[in-house]
């Protein structure tokens, strides 16, 4: 336990330190981004003018299905993970994660998982190109051979993602230093104690779903074939049954994240700790009962439509007191407005207005207008890049000089900040008007009098694009620079990463600290 | 085994970059031969070999690190986490199929025959005269198409109605054999508990014993469903729920014993297991104890209910 880092190339690739796998995590996660990043700009180049002017229709259902894949379960999740391992071991005064191999064979599945994915793109017929929802029987009767490959990377995806959560579950319940009770516990730990759980009833069902399919296809089956007794809607219950709590992994965490850096800088610890908690129970709980949401106008009896409405505008409640906390922490706070702290932020906002549109979206009866629209492609982005995408930028400002023990720049951060911003809410929020107009998703081409909002999205996606070019430059910069940050790195921040040196030792906590 | 001692954190191991490997070159190879890849079938059997390989050095590595007394009660606590999750997983995977096989009967099948308001014009227009039944003997498809249909039912059913007599119905002496397999394993545990190898290693044998008598019965229920019975993977919903149900199961099955088999040898031929140190064999009688539950409600669902 005394040893450093091992020499070499062959320490990334042996290694069972946690701090070692989640730089590894997050740098993978940062490289997806950019690929399904670059995805998106095909599909918003596209979109630039009405009319097809740069790829096929068949290339753009591609890029769309692989742009949604490879953000959710490339770049969002992994990123998470990453932070997972760099962090809660420190949070909870451990000396390590509770399984360290298991942990290394986590994420290095993801490499071999995605490299099968990409794949797609050059095998005959064509990459998956039904969608990131792959609903049967476009996944099924109607996909191109590589939906095979698809379905055995997603295996192997599942699996890592199971035996990572598995692994924060045992180290959060088995590995807390004396003292450290779970209501001590920071809210980035208790998030994703819960995204664990999610995570581990809802990837077997992932499992379960694509594993169908694969017998469709393949061995004669007819869950997906109403010829044989099966029905197409089955397919969107068991997804949705997973794809429900799945966008809730992938916000879960965010929140944690932002109760974390929320109060650092609004200089007061934060508002209704207990609540919180009980909040991203009830999250976790409403997840699993709200899922057909999602399914309103495919035809289902209309006790199904109200109860999953009812069920669905629920859960505006503990997120409303999530939101509500985050403002109260604020409130008559010595704010100072650091990177981390404006996309906390920013967060906080656009995350609350996502929150709105997806109310709306909850109305059975509305979302017979919205169903398939771009107002439903503007609400899950505001939910997820504002969300998801924007507290884990919000961590690594927050996190990143205790990792490498530099500081990064702050002008540079917050220029990235405000091209970020400018651009998501260019990119975004004329799509709710286009959406509401009746524009549908997953189109090349659109009427021309969508002809406008569609040029000034893409000119923001391009801005955001750019943005985090910016980013990946202050961090190498960062990482290579000469400008020391101190231990406690901001001001009286709380929590046990800012008790040890900066940066943080190769090996923490081999002996448990004391908790006050 | 002090539980004072530091928690062991492992040196640098090589061992899940290649069972990254053998994963990959294994899902690869299975997805190169279900399209019809040259060399498809090569690539899964080498995979695979490479996958077990690692796995057995895995193992290998840690029981040896328990011998070696590097195991503190912590690390052994989170083994059993890390256990019971796996199992928790598990059930989710099954309730996925479990889930699968209720929505068909209760809602699907009666919405295709024109049951409830919304769905019967896809009874009147796609599927003419199809009326539910479960098990279903007749697929829309055949209702509607008659000999043109493609998506034929089976012949006969394995539920519990379709038998001559219970005694000459093969899943009662499946689920007799399983739950009986339970208890012995239980009886193991509470010897090795006592310290009573003798006890142990005969009760866990006969374990192993009736694992593998149920795997051959199961066979026999599946050769008797394809040859005499038409019942296939094929046979519309029915055949898709009741193969994929019970061919988990019996996959599961086949690793548990598999598990079991293992614990047995590990404990005849080295000697391993003490009565306070013994968390593999605990391990696979949990996972043992999970599959029977699974056959119960498999039993009572998809058999008698059926």
């Amino acid at each position: 336990m005394a040893h450093g880092p091992a020499q070499g190339v062959t320490r990334w690739f042996f290694t069972t330190n946690h701090k070692d796998i989640g730089t590894m995590y997050l740098w993978f996660s940062f490289s997806m981004f950019f690929i399904g990043g670059f995805f998106a700009l095909v599909i918003r180049a596209e979109l630039f003018e009405p009319g097809l002017q740069i790829i096929e229709p068949e290339f753009f259902n591609q890029m769309t299905t692989l742009h949604g894949l490879i953000m959710v379960f490339g770049a969002v999740m992994p990123a998470f993970v990453g932070l997972a391992n760099w962090m809660i071991p420190i949070m909870i005064g451990a000396p390590d994660m509770a399984l360290p191999r298991m942990n290394n064979w986590s994420f290095w599945i993801l490499p071999f998982a995605f490299a099968i994915l990409l794949s797609t793109l050059f095998m005959e017929g064509g990459a998956p190109n039904f969608g990131w929802t792959f609903y049967a029987p476009l996944s099924t009767t109607y996909a191109p051979p590589s939906v095979t490959f698809f379905i055995v990377a997603v295996h192997i995806m599942g699996a890592s993602s199971i035996m990572g959560a598995i692994n924060i579950i045992a180290t959060i319940l088995n590995m807390r230093a004396p003292g450290m009770t779970l209501m001590k516990m920071p809210l980035f730990v208790w998030t994703w104690l819960i995204t664990a759980y999610l995570l581990i009833a809802v990837m077997p069902v992932l499992a379960g779903v694509v594993t169908m399919m694969l017998m469709d296809i393949h061995f004669g089956t007819s869950f997906f074939d109403a010829a044989g007794g099966g029905d197409p809607v089955l397919f969107q219950h068991v997804f949705w049954f997973f794809g429900h709590p799945e966008v809730y992994i992938m916000i879960l965490p965010a929140f944690g994240i932002v109760s974390a850096i929320i109060p650092t800088f609004a200089r007061k610890p934060l508002f209704g700790y207990a609540s919180m908690v009980y909040a991203t129970a009830s999250i976790a709980f409403l997840s699993f009962i709200v899922w057909a949401h999602h399914m309103f106008t495919v035809g289902i009896p209309l006790a199904g439509e109200l109860f999953f409405m009812y069920a669905t505008m629920l859960i505006a409640v503990p997120t409303g007191v999530k939101v509500f906390n985050w403002v109260t922490t604020m409130f008559r706070g010595s704010l100072t407005f650091e990177t981390p702290m404006l996309f906390s932020v920013a967060f906080v906002i656009l995350f609350t207005i996502g929150g709105f549109s997806g109310l709306m979206l909850a109305i059975a009866p509305a979302d017979f207008q919205y169903h398939d629209t771009y107002f439903v492609v503007a609400h899950f982005h505001y939910v997820l890049v504002p969300g998801a995408i924007f507290s884990i930028t919000a961590a690594v400002y927050y996190w990143l000089p205790k990792w490498c023990g530099n500081m990064y720049n702050e002008l540079m951060g917050k220029t990235h900040f405000w091209m970020a911003f400018i651009g998501l809410n260019l990119t975004f929020f004329p799509m709710h008007f286009v959406g509401l107009a009746g524009m549908p998703r997953r189109i090349p081409d659109y009427a021309l009098q969508f002809a406008d909002f569609n040029m000034i999205s893409s000119c923001g996606a391009f801005l955001f694009g750019g943005a985090q070019l910016l980013f990946l430059f202050n961090v190498v910069r960062t990482i290579r620079s000469s400008k020391k940050a101190t231990d406690e790195v901001w001001e009286k921040p709380t929590g046990l990463e800012w008790e040890l040196p900066t940066p943080a030792p190769y090996h923490t906590f081999s002996t448990p600290p004391v908790i006050r | 085994m002090s539980s004072q001692s530091q928690y062991y954190v492992p040196e640098q191991s090589k061992l899940p970059i290649f069972a990254s490997l053998g994963l990959a070159t294994t899902v690869w190879g299975l997805a190169s031969w279900l399209n019809g890849g040259e060399y498809g079938t090569t690539i899964l059997f080498v995979g695979f070999l490479i996958f077990a390989l690692v796995l057995w050095c895995w193992f290998h590595a840690v029981i040896g690190e328990n011998i070696a007394g590097l195991a503190n009660d912590q690390l052994q606590r989170s083994y059993v986490w890390g256990m019971g999750w796996f199992i928790f997983s598990e059930v989710m995977f099954f309730a996925a199929f479990f889930g699968a096989l209720f929505y068909v009967r209760t809602f699907a099948l009666p919405w295709l025959s024109g049951d409830g308001t919304h769905d019967s014009f896809t009874n009147t227009i796609l599927w003419p005269g199809f009326e539910h039944q479960w098990p279903l003997l007749t697929t829309p498809d055949a209702a509607a198409n008659g000999d043109n249909a493609l998506k034929l039912g089976p012949e006969q059913s394995m539920s519990l109605s379709a038998a001559p007599s219970i005694w000459s119905w093969l899943p009662f002496w499946n689920t007799a054999v399983l739950l009986t397999s339970s208890v012995t394993v239980h009886i193991a545990h509470t010897a090795l508990k006592n310290s009573n190898r003798k006890s142990f290693h005969l009760w866990l044998g006969i374990t192993v014993c009736l694992g593998i008598i149920f795997l051959i019965l199961q066979a026999e229920e599946y050769i008797e469903a394809y040859h005499h019975m038409g019942l296939t993977l094929s046979s519309g919903i029915y055949g898709a729920t009741f193969f994929m149900l019970t061919g988990f199961h019996g996959a599961h099955v086949a690793l548990g014993t598999f598990m079991l088999l293992v614990m047995f040898l590990r404990a005849v031929l080295k000697n391993h297991f003490k009565s306070d140190d013994c968390f593999g064999f605990e391990a696979a009688s949990w996972y043992w104890h999970f599959v029977d539950v699974v056959w119960l409600c498999l039993f009572i669902f998809v058999y008698v209910l059926g």
